[in-house]
């Protein structure tokens, strides 16, 4: 399953990515294998998505995080 | 990279002054401990060549040290602007710039590990480093507990815990600033094998290649390369024998599937993330809510978050009008009396003429823009220092994406309908160099103040005014669709620019969203200031200039006015004589005796000053001296007849001064051009002069019609765009006119202001001069349509 699947209140453990790897800037911001993320919310349009993660709050796009492959946490 | 063939940056900090630059993620109160340190000792300019700031100033206290503010970045990988310049920075790539002393790390205790990422990569550059451990009081507040003495055991360097926003640490960490450096720390984290068996041979190539590079900076400098083709292009013309190896080094990890591009994150996390939870613990459960958690639950919430939004959006953009426009009011006032009082002090002629109607009114048009970009600046100010302006481009991203955006446009192009320089100016947030200039390209065509007095005039005196379905105003109705036609184009020229001009971007967003924090207005208040700074001093020299020669080009060559008018002008002259000699002589006396008599300069007085009270003083004294009353009032009429007769020969003059100068030429000639869209030489002179600032058309309309001093609410500038007919009979203008001129204005660019600031956030004449073209060739286009399209329905 991948990042986007998860819902609010879920959380996922990354364990890789489809097909390419997202830009690098994603995993410097900590989005890489072994990263524990936490889905809190979708904005209120429906996109982006609010994630916690490594103790803070990140917004990416459904479309990236439809690149991410999680573990269900 | 530009900035290495630029000239050299001068710090005005002598060479043995310490220099301490501060390095840290955004959002972590690094310019906070900035202002701390430096008190307003600062200094902003640009880095050479770039539109990065370059921030720095003095320590305050006894002994003197130079502090950098670095641009903030969650990497030193040299991906975006604000990467290279901090990379180059530690480095010592930039001309003039030697590389720090000393570097302070400015963390966020909340989020440790995605903060010592950066750290780890200062650290691993061999410079001296310390970390400031920052918002503990947050911390605290989130339930962590972080023992800063481990934490400084396991990275190797001194960790000062502090709450700057506070003042708490401030003295551990100024004692740290001038202590001695610590020494450099070791690197603690590991590369995975595959990789660091061809990073270390090509650390070996880079020493052979380029000997000067100090051996600290290889390995990074490697790692970089490897990972990142910018950086790798660096070397490409300076290292080609390094440049090689690092490519036959990728082809051959790629034959053998090695992730070699993610290897420094993977490596880099992979030593921080224990790290960091031997160091950290949790006092409270992990799931309860900050304050911040649970102020974002409500302001982007599914319903009231938008709407939120939109309530603080209009109160901002009735702040602005409503609290700008009295301060204009009051600057233009300024600038009109100051006017009248230095003509009336100097000698007539072409250097009064000059510095009154050139430079008194050039200042003028720079200052009357400065409460809105005042105001305007410090709403964004304060969205930006309390975290909400993240919000509202995570609330905006998908309808932004849907044109190629992202919702960091969203407040940049909202801000440009009041004036589209701090707009321009806000662009600054966006990371993305593409999404950033597109949306520069593109404010401008959102409608500004400036167009508002334009649309007012034409609209108050062409529309009809009538309601549709009897409900809404034709007037009302068409303002509105000026705006919306801006706002539409906007968004197409967005996606058109985003479809084929900066072709297919991976359009990715990842953005943080920074907790809440109470803003601090000192700090709001001097941003404020100093970007308003910058729109007087650059966009204010040339529209200064600007208005300088609008002046001269309206003011020569040097008319004669027909003598008709002259002659005029003795009539009048001549006709008053002649009252004031019949009225005196009626009485008995010549003309200054009549006028000196105690009675008659009394009656004047009272008359002119017309008050209640006067009056009652008036009808007194007429009891008294009935005929020398009834003759001053006879003096004072004429000399009104005489005042207004000799303002509209003033008028008339100016009008035929202007309509004969230069900008009259160039209107003729720009005439056949400018036919098609339904505009004569007069409004296509006009057009001309708007360049300045859109408004400006509306007084040049003025002179040119001789109407005098008026604005768009003159009835009487109205009356004369109504009346004014060709040669055969036919109107000048009709309400097609008036609406093809309308959406002249809503696409034109004609703020040489807007150039200024845009030649200066993009670096180069070139962009300024596509956003002119593009815009002035829509509103050809689309006045030609509607023009001829409505004298082919008969509209005309």
């Amino acid at each position: 399953m991948t990042l986007k699947d998860l819902k609010p209140g879920e959380r996922g453990t990354v364990i890789g990515w489809i097909d390419e790897v997202p830009p690098v800037r994603l995993l410097e911001m900590g989005v890489l294998p072994g990263s524990v993320v936490e889905v809190v919310r979708f904005a209120p349009l429906g996109d982006p998505i609010d994630l916690k993660v490594r103790g803070y709050h990140l917004s990416i796009r459904k479309h990236e995080a439809e690149m991410i492959r999680v573990a269900r946490a | 990279m530009a900035h290495h063939d630029a000239p050299p940056t001068p710090t005005d900090a002598p060479p043995s002054l310490r220099r301490i630059a501060l390095a840290g993620n955004p959002n972590v109160g690094k310019t906070t401990l900035f202002n701390l340190l430096t008190g307003l000792r600062q200094k902003v300019a640009n880095y050479p060549g770039v539109t990065v700031e370059r921030k720095s100033g003095r320590l305050t206290g006894a002994t003197p040290a130079e502090i950098i503010d670095l641009p903030g970045t969650y990497s030193l990988n040299p991906k975006s602007l604000d990467e290279r310049i901090a990379y180059d920075m530690l480095v010592g790539r930039i001309e003039g710039e030697r590389p720090p002393d000393l570097v302070v790390c400015v963390t966020d205790a909340t989020n440790l590990e995605r903060n010592l990422y950066l750290a780890s990569q200062v650290m691993d550059l061999g410079l001296p480093t310390v970390i400031a451990l920052n918002m503990m009081d947050a911390a605290e507040e989130a339930g962590l507990d972080i023992n800063a003495s481990a934490l400084s055991h396991a990275l190797g360097i001194p960790v000062i815990p502090m709450t700057a926003a506070r003042k708490k640490g401030m003295e551990a960490l100024r004692e740290a600033l001038l202590a001695d450096p610590p020494a450099p720390a070791i690197r603690r984290w590991t590369l995975m094998s595959a990789v660091a068996s061809k990073v270390h041979p090509l650390t070996n190539v880079l020493a052979s290649c380029v000997p000067d590079l100090p051996a600290p900076q290889r390995f990074s400098e490697v790692l970089h390369t490897l990972a990142n083709d910018q950086a790798l292009a660096y070397w490409a013309d300076r290292a080609p024998g390094f440049h090689q190896a690092v490519l036959d080094a990728r082809t051959d990890l790629n034959t053998r599937n090695v992730p070699y591009r993610q290897a420094e994150v993977i490596g880099r996390y992979g030593w921080l993330s224990p790290l960091v939870a031997k160091v950290v613990t949790r006092r409270k459960n992990a799931g309860e809510l900050s304050w911040s958690d649970r102020l974002d639950a409500v302001l982007t919430h599914r319903i009231a978050g938008p709407l939120l939004f939109l309530v603080i959006l209009a109160v901002i953009f009735q702040a602005v009008f409503s609290w700008a426009t009295p301060a204009m009011d009051l600057i233009e006032g300024v600038i009109a009396g100051l006017s009248g009082g230095v003509r009336s002090l100097l000698p007539r002629g072409a250097p009064t003429d000059l510095l009154v109607d050139g430079v008194i009114a050039g200042v003028g048009n720079v200052l009357v823009f400065l409460p809105q970009i005042l105001l305007l600046f410090f709403f964004l100010g304060l969205m930006e220092d309390t975290g909400y302006m993240a919000r509202t481009a995570f609330i905006m991203d998908r309808i932004m994406s849907k044109v190629g955006l992202s919702g960091g446009s969203v407040v940049p192009l909202l801000s440009s309908f009041a004036c589209a320089i701090p707009g321009i100016m806000a662009a600054r947030t966006l990371a993305n160099e593409r999404d950033r200039l597109i949306t520069i390209m593109v404010a401008p065509l959102m409608s500004c103040s400036a167009r508002l007095p334009v649309y007012t005039l034409f609209i108050a005196a062409f529309i009809p005014a009538g309601r549709l379905f009897g409900f809404m105003g034709y007037q009302g109705l068409a303002m509105f669709s000026m705006y919306l036609l801006g706002t539409v184009m906007a968004f197409v020229a967005a996606w058109v620019l985003k479809r084929f001009v900066f072709k297919g971007d991976s359009s990715y967003f990842a953005m943080e969203l920074p907790p809440y924090r109470l803003p601090q207005f000192k700090h709001v208040l001097w941003r404020m200031v100093e970007r308003s700074k910058l729109f007087v001093l650059r966009a204010g020299k040339i529209i200064f200039l600007m208005s300088i020669v609008l002046w001269f080009l309206a003011s020569y060559p040097k008319a004669d006015p027909p003598p008709a008018m002259q002659a005029q002008q003795g009539t009048l002259e001549a006709r008053y004589a002649v009252t004031l000699d019949s009225v005196a002589t009626a009485q008995g006396l010549t003309v200054p005796a009549f006028l000196s008599l105690g009675p008659v300069e009394q009656a004047l007085g009272l008359i002119a000053a017309g008050t209640p009270d006067t009056e009652t003083e008036l009808a007194a004294l007429r009891i008294e001296y009935p005929k020398r009353v009834t003759g001053a009032w006879a003096i004072f009429e004429a000399q009104q007849t005489l005042d207004e007769g000799l303002t509209t020969i003033a008028n008339e003059k100016a009008g035929y001064q202007v309509r004969n100068s230069f900008i009259g030429m160039f209107g003729r000639a720009l005439e056949p051009v400018m036919r098609p869209l339904g505009f004569d030489w007069k409004i296509s002179a006009g057009i001309v002069t708007a360049l300045a600032a859109r408004e400006v058309i509306i007084s040049a309309l003025a002179t040119l019609y001789s109407v005098g001093d008026a604005d768009e609410t003159s009835p009487l500038l109205k009356d004369q765009l109504k009346a004014d007919t060709y040669p055969d009979g036919s109107p000048v203008y009709t309400p097609l006119v008036a609406v093809s001129l309308l959406i002249f204005f809503v696409f034109a660019l004609q703020c040489i202001s807007t150039l200024a600031i845009a030649r200066r956030e993009t670096n180069s004449w070139r962009w300024p001069a596509v956003m002119w073209l593009y815009m002035t060739g829509l509103a050809y286009l689309f006045s030609f349509i509607v023009y001829q399209g409505g004298l082919l329905l008969g509209l005309g």
